[in-house]
């Protein structure tokens, strides 16, 4: 039997949405899903349930999608992931459930990213009610109800285990620093690849769980944590990775030099797309360069183009080594986002104010492979050159955040100051549990609910048996 | 744990001088845990700015901020009205400051950094320092709090004009102070440019000088890095942030160069800003 070709998702024209911020992906129609989910072969072995890091029931979602059964599909998911048009829209799907699809063999994977997007989305368009879903696991423990715990952070990693441990019938309090809650989700990735109203609905549903949302509550500051260890049976912390890496290059501290998480941060969280409508304010300039090739530089290069910029991303190895996700790269590309490869910033040159004018660049070759196991750029003397630029963005990752960690003294934490923990998330202090970013370095949205679901195994172990 | 009970409404509201205004916050959960030095972030309304204020006092449930009004969300600020409920208010934010026993200290504030050493003042007069205080503006009018400082051993005012106190600045007073007696060290807050020059002077005599930046900051938690700034002692230069590292740090060692030019980022989209909300509101007769 010939296998029929994938459904292409719907998007806007690239030369539309490059001066919008509307969603780019406008997702399956209800047919175009039942056609794609009528591609899945329905294995007994799906391999693709191994793929995903929160062992979503795949094939049982996508055979009630293929039946037109669009709500039913909704409750499975929901039923396994309180996050499903989140995770539907920035999973790295390619190296995770599509990865390893067995259609990759003959074809092209099921877009199961999509679809999850689509059942999801479906249901909150049809208000589609989520009371009375069930855990799809069943503890061996018994569930004492009048337990509470804290989650420490709002993103990906809290909210998983504040849904799961909602659905047990825990008393969750979640502790946000900034005055919106969803983390990453919110202060991180555009709205033109996830929508803000998408990330609101899919965290207030957790309140229909019981779950309690506190805004600007920086943990350690405006409580204590000597009060929140005595007030709470047990603590989730998942702060996120947090602080931003510079390159640390002579001219960082000019006007025009940002970190990717302030550039996004202005730009998601504060709107400052929509500025002077909103208070907070974002330079772009003419002329924008962005160091660095994974998801975080496409965001940052595909907001500034938005914004009306000409945007070079300038990466020190090729295309290949990039670790943004292929579609992304491709998207930037379609959008008009120019790519300099085999190159580095090496001085940021500045006028008389302190505004940024130009980069200093030198190119690059790739050596051996370094433990990444990626060829390790080196630089070629002699071959320095300079790029005009108004802004640029440095998207070279991030590294631990002690604003959290200063006021948990006792927590082992690696030599990256990452938490220690062992594989169920608790931590030198056997009350408090870690997961996400804060544990790992920066890593995906998807890894870290994974490490929020494992870190309620650990924790309902912890209440229930001591 | 208290924290469903946050209100955040102004319990009191006062004019302090044309554009300066104190506002009392009803917030248990800062009050509480606040310490001199520490700041606050608060916005007026779901399209505001993150606004970062330094913690002036508590008093039980509420804490006291000092506003003045420089652009479109301070003007805003200043126009709240007692009752009025802020849109979010987060902290205590960044590191307190070091109140000690040291001996003999100076503590200098300029401006709307009056209100911001007060408390700082008054903390290191209880740990039975002595304290001198200079404080300063452009008139007898603008000089806010003056009455405040009755704590201090020895209160010396300056205006620019003459109108109350010495007429001079706030540096020359230092320099008076620091020609006549021996400290141990200083707090210098106010104007970025006057903290540049007491850091100066205070360079000259090897006195350590406490300054607290007010850089330009989003999330006030070390998550931006928008707000950092150049740290060169001897033979190191570091990236600081301000809002996790300080805001206080030894002025001798700020690049205050880099610092101030950093202050103007936004001048441009300050002025489009201010100036649309001035066509929206009309006159701002509420300064």
């Amino acid at each position: 039997m010939a296998v029929k070709e994938r459904i292409h998702v719907p998007e806007q024209p690239a030369d539309i949405r490059k001066s919008n911020f509307s969603e780019v992906s406008l997702g399956y129609t209800p047919e175009l899903a039942q056609q794609e989910a009528s591609r899945c072969l329905q294995c007994k072995i799906p391999t693709c349930v191994s793929g995903c890091p929160v062992g979503i029931n795949i094939p049982g979602f996508i055979k009630e999608i293929a039946n037109g059964n669009f709500e039913k599909s909704y409750r499975i998911l929901k039923s396994y992931n309180y996050l499903p048009a989140i995770c539907g829209r920035v999973c790295p799907q390619e190296t995770q459930c599509e990865g390893a699809c067995v259609l990759n063999k003959i074809s092209k994977p099921i877009n199961i990213g999509a679809l999850e997007r689509f059942a999801a989305d479906w249901a909150y368009e049809n208000k589609v009610k989520h009371e009375n879903l069930v855990p799809n696991t069943s503890p061996q423990q018994k569930i004492t109800k009048n337990k509470k715990i804290a989650i420490i952070g709002s993103g990906p990693a809290g909210l998983t285990v504040a849904s799961e441990l909602g659905k047990y019938g825990y008393n969750v309090d979640i502790y946000e620093a900034l005055h919106e809650f969803g983390g990453v989700l919110t202060y991180g990735i555009p709205e033109f690849r996830l929508p803000k109203s998408i990330v609101k609905k899919e965290t207030e549903d957790l309140e229909a769980l019981g779950v309690r949302f506190f805004k600007n509550i920086p943990v350690g500051y405006a409580i204590s944590v000597r009060e929140i260890i005595e007030y709470y049976d047990t603590i989730f912390v998942g702060v996120g990775a947090g602080t931003p890496k510079f390159m640390g290059i002579p001219g960082s501290e000019l006007n025009g030099v940002y970190s990717a998480n302030e550039f996004l941060t202005r730009i998601n969280l504060m709107k400052a797309y929509k500025f002077p409508e909103y208070d907070t304010p974002v330079r772009v300039g003419k002329k924008v360069v962005v160091v660095g090739g994974g998801n975080t530089a496409m965001d940052a290069a595909r907001s500034a183009l938005r914004l009306g910029a000409d945007v070079t991303i300038v990466y020190r190895r090729t295309e290949a080594e990039m670790p943004a996700r292929k579609d992304e790269i491709q998207h930037a590309k379609e959008e008009g986002v120019k790519f300099y490869t085999l190159a580095v910033p090496i001085r940021y040159l500045g006028d008389d104010l302190g505004n940024l004018i130009a980069i200093e660049c030198i190119r690059m070759e790739l050596g051996l492979p370094d433990e990444s196991g990626r060829r390790r750029p080196v630089e070629i003397p002699n071959s320095n050159f300079i790029i005009q630029a108004d802004t640029v963005i440095e998207a070279i990752g991030t590294q631990a955040n002690r604003f959290l960690l200063s006021q948990f003294p006792d927590l082992k934490t690696n030599k990256y100051g990452y938490i220690v923990t062992n594989e169920f998330g608790q931590t030198s202090n056997p009350k408090i549990f870690a997961g996400g970013d804060i544990v790992t370095g920066s890593a995906t949205v998807i890894s870290a609910m994974g490490a929020g679901k494992k870190a309620v195994e650990g924790i309902i172990k912890f209440l229930e048996e001591g | 744990m208290t924290v469903e009970k946050i209100s955040n409404i102004i319990k009191i509201k006062r004019k302090l001088s044309y554009g300066v205004h104190e506002l009392w916050i009803e917030n248990s959960l800062i009050s509480k845990q606040a310490k001199p030095g520490q700041f606050v972030i608060v916005r007026t309304s779901e399209k505001g700015e993150r606004i970062p204020l330094t913690i002036v006092d508590v008093n039980g449930e509420d804490l006291r901020i000092v506003v003045k009004a420089v652009g479109k969300s301070t003007y805003e600020l200043c126009a709240l009205k007692e009752k009025d409920k802020l849109y979010d208010v987060v902290g205590p934010l960044g590191k307190p400051s070091e109140v000690k026993h040291y001996g003999n200290v100076l503590v200098i504030g300029g401006g709307v950094g009056i209100a911001a050493v007060l408390p700082i003042a008054k903390a290191l007069k209880n740990m039975e320092n002595r304290i001198t205080v200079i404080i300063g503006s452009r008139t007898a009018q603008d000089l806010i709090l003056k009455d405040e400082f009755t704590f201090a051993d020895k209160l010396v005012l300056t205006t620019d004009d003459g109108s109350i106190g010495y007429r001079g600045t706030v540096i020359d007073a230092m320099k008076t102070e620091l020609g006549s007696e021996n400290y141990n060290i200083i707090w210098s807050i106010g104007p970025a440019l006057m903290m540049k020059y007491s850091s100066e002077v205070a360079k000259t005599y090897n006195i350590p000088i406490w300054v607290s930046l007010n850089s330009i900051m989003i999330d006030g938690t070390g998550m931006c890095g928008g707000c950092r700034t150049v740290i060169k002692t001897e033979n190191l230069e570091e990236i600081k942030y301000v809002c996790v590292d300080g805001p206080e740090f030894d002025g001798r060692y700020v690049d205050w160069d880099s610092f101030i030019k950093r202050l103007n980022q936004y001048k441009q989209q300050e002025k489009l800003s201010l100036e649309k909300y001035l066509r929206e509101v009309g006159e701002p007769t509420w300064l």
